[in-house]
């Protein structure tokens, strides 16, 4: 086991001093919210270890941890590495766009409306 | 491969985003970061990215369609549209997560740094024991603008030791910038400095400083462009933070730039430790909002003293609150200043800079303005002056300038 000085697994997520603002009506929820968002970080960083892997096997036709972890992406490689990220971020954060797009829309009809409508007959 | 399979590849993607992290300008004190760190590194610079241009512009619809025209009155301050701000749900999830991934940042760069402490903190000390340009004062009692809350989030802020020697603080903050602007900073977190050190060159083409002073360096990476534009000059580097002055030497050193000097003292007070009129610029770099108004113009008193007859000081900020802000913009730039811990932020901002230089005992024709920003290599990094998707109130690398010259 490590012998060092400091242990990161208990300092790494110190609270910073100052009271912590909450933002959700429901601090469960933001709490919830916290711990998806490490969890989105954690897939997005298992995904570019598979992404790493995939192209030193294309490459090399081996891998090993050490070209994994001095693996350097060129500018076309890191281009599609990042897009693949927006994406990602993208399809997670879809209730977000969804929502700017309600508010774009202003009032719409809600199929109980339209099914009423739908139902007269004249 | 078959190249058949090779042709079955998508063409190469239009990609606009933060650059990769392996770009980052590694010295020789930097921290090494495995795979992982640095693919959460990416992840973080890409979800800030997202939050500033995908979400943030759904408060200001949100603002325009639903909150604006329920109000009664017309809006007087910028604090009734915030209030009113915080109870609308876009708000809400854009401000939680903007602070959820300023925690994670925070984490994940304590975690590449706290690891690595013992080897970090030992490279330093070899490389600043007995080196007369850093220059620490035990006992030291922190302001109370550095010591009441931890600036922006980052835990231990610019001071705490959590061993005698640390760095990792300076290296948290050094390594992880670069999640938090998207690489807006450049290779090395110099592009503010650097656009600093070329403004003076092009505005004031016949000033030749020999003494240079930055209060409230940091770590120094706002001020090493300023010592690499100009050579022969002798720069001093004053900050409250023991850590940030050993880290910053030894960065410097690394990097080949050998005329800084990093001096513990507070700033507001440098009476003992500078004389009159001994220095030709004094600087400072998005610090003043880490200030206060007791310490202010104590600071801006000093910068007076210290000055030399034909000496410039230049205070380099976000741009001040105005009756032509709307005060919709100036809500959303108080976020940082009420949910990032950086409580100084909007009174700062809020005040008339000229009216102070000029109580400092600045003439108010020698008053200087302008606007800079982030100098970075375009080939990589994205350049904040190019970035009109980006507004981010209070985070765009894009600054004013306001300052003087002091009379001859």
């Amino acid at each position: 086991m490590s012998t060092a000085t400091l242990d990161p697994l208990k300092l790494a997520g110190s609270k910073a001093k100052g009271k912590r603002p909450w933002f959700l009506d429901n601090p469960d929820t933001e709490r919830v919210m916290n711990i998806t968002l490490a969890l989105m970080q954690e897939v997005a960083v298992i995904r570019e270890r598979l992404d790493t892997v995939e192209r030193l096997l294309d490459r090399d036709g081996v891998v090993t941890r050490d070209a994994i972890e001095s693996f350097e992406p060129s500018k076309t490689e890191a281009d599609e590495r990042g897009y693949w990220m927006q994406e990602y971020i993208a399809r997670c954060m879809r209730i977000l766009q969804q929502d700017r797009e309600a508010i774009a829309r202003g009032k719409e009809d809600s199929s109980e409306d339209v099914a009423d409508e739908f139902a007269k007959v004249d | 491969m078959a190249d058949t399979e090779r042709d079955r590849r998508p063409e190469p993607i239009e990609y606009d985003g933060p650059p990769d992290y392996r770009v980052v300008g590694r010295h020789g004190v930097y921290p090494e970061t495995s795979h992982d760190e640095v693919a959460r590194f990416n992840f973080l610079a890409q979800m800030n990215r997202h939050l500033s241009t995908k979400v943030m512009p759904g408060v200001a619809e949100a603002f325009e369609a639903r909150i604006e025209p329920k109000r009664k009155s017309a809006y007087e301050t910028r604090h009734q549209v915030r209030k009113d701000l915080v109870k609308d749900p876009m708000f809400q999830w854009w401000s939680a997560m903007r602070r959820a991934t300023m925690e994670t940042r925070q984490q994940a760069g304590r975690w590449v740094t706290i690891r690595q402490a013992d080897e970090l903190n030992d490279k330093v000390k070899t490389l600043t024991e007995g080196d007369p340009r850093l220059v620490l004062n035990p006992g030291f009692k922190q302001p109370r603008s550095t010591e009441a809350i931890d600036h922006h989030c980052m835990p231990g802020s610019y001071h705490t030791e959590l061993v005698p020697g640390d760095v990792t603080g300076p290296a948290n903050y050094d390594a992880g910038i670069f999640a938090t602007t998207g690489g807006m900073l450049g290779r090395y977190n110099d592009g503010g400095g650097v656009a600093v050190a070329q403004w003076v060159q092009k505005n004031l083409p016949d000033f030749n400083p020999k003494r240079i002073l930055d209060i409230g360096a940091g770590l120094g990476h706002n001020v090493l462009p300023i010592a690499e534009a100009f050579p022969d000059a002798e720069i001093i580097a004053v900050d409250a933070g023991a850590p940030m002055l050993r880290y910053g030497l030894a960065r410097a050193k690394t990097m080949g730039i050998e005329n800084v000097t990093f001096i513990q003292g507070d700033v507001s007070d440098l009476k003992g430790m500078f004389e009159d009129e001994s220095f030709d610029w004094v600087q400072s770099t998005m610090f003043l909002h880490e200030t206060s108004y007791k310490t202010m113009p104590m600071i801006f008193a000093e910068t007076q003293r210290l000055l030399k007859p034909g000496g410039i000081v230049l205070h380099v900020e976000q741009p001040q609150y105005s009756d032509e802000m709307p005060l919709f913009e100036q809500a959303m730039r108080d976020w940082d200043a009420f949910y990032n811990n950086e409580p100084f932020w909007t009174k700062m901002h809020e005040v008339d800079l000229d009216d102070w230089m000029e109580k400092a005992g600045f003439e108010r024709e020698s008053l200087i303005h302008g606007g800079v920003a982030a100098v970075v290599d375009p080939e990589i990094f994205p350049e904040a002056a190019e970035d009109d998707e980006q507004e981010d109130y209070g985070r765009k690398a894009a600054w004013h300038v306001v300052g003087a010259r002091k009379e001859a």
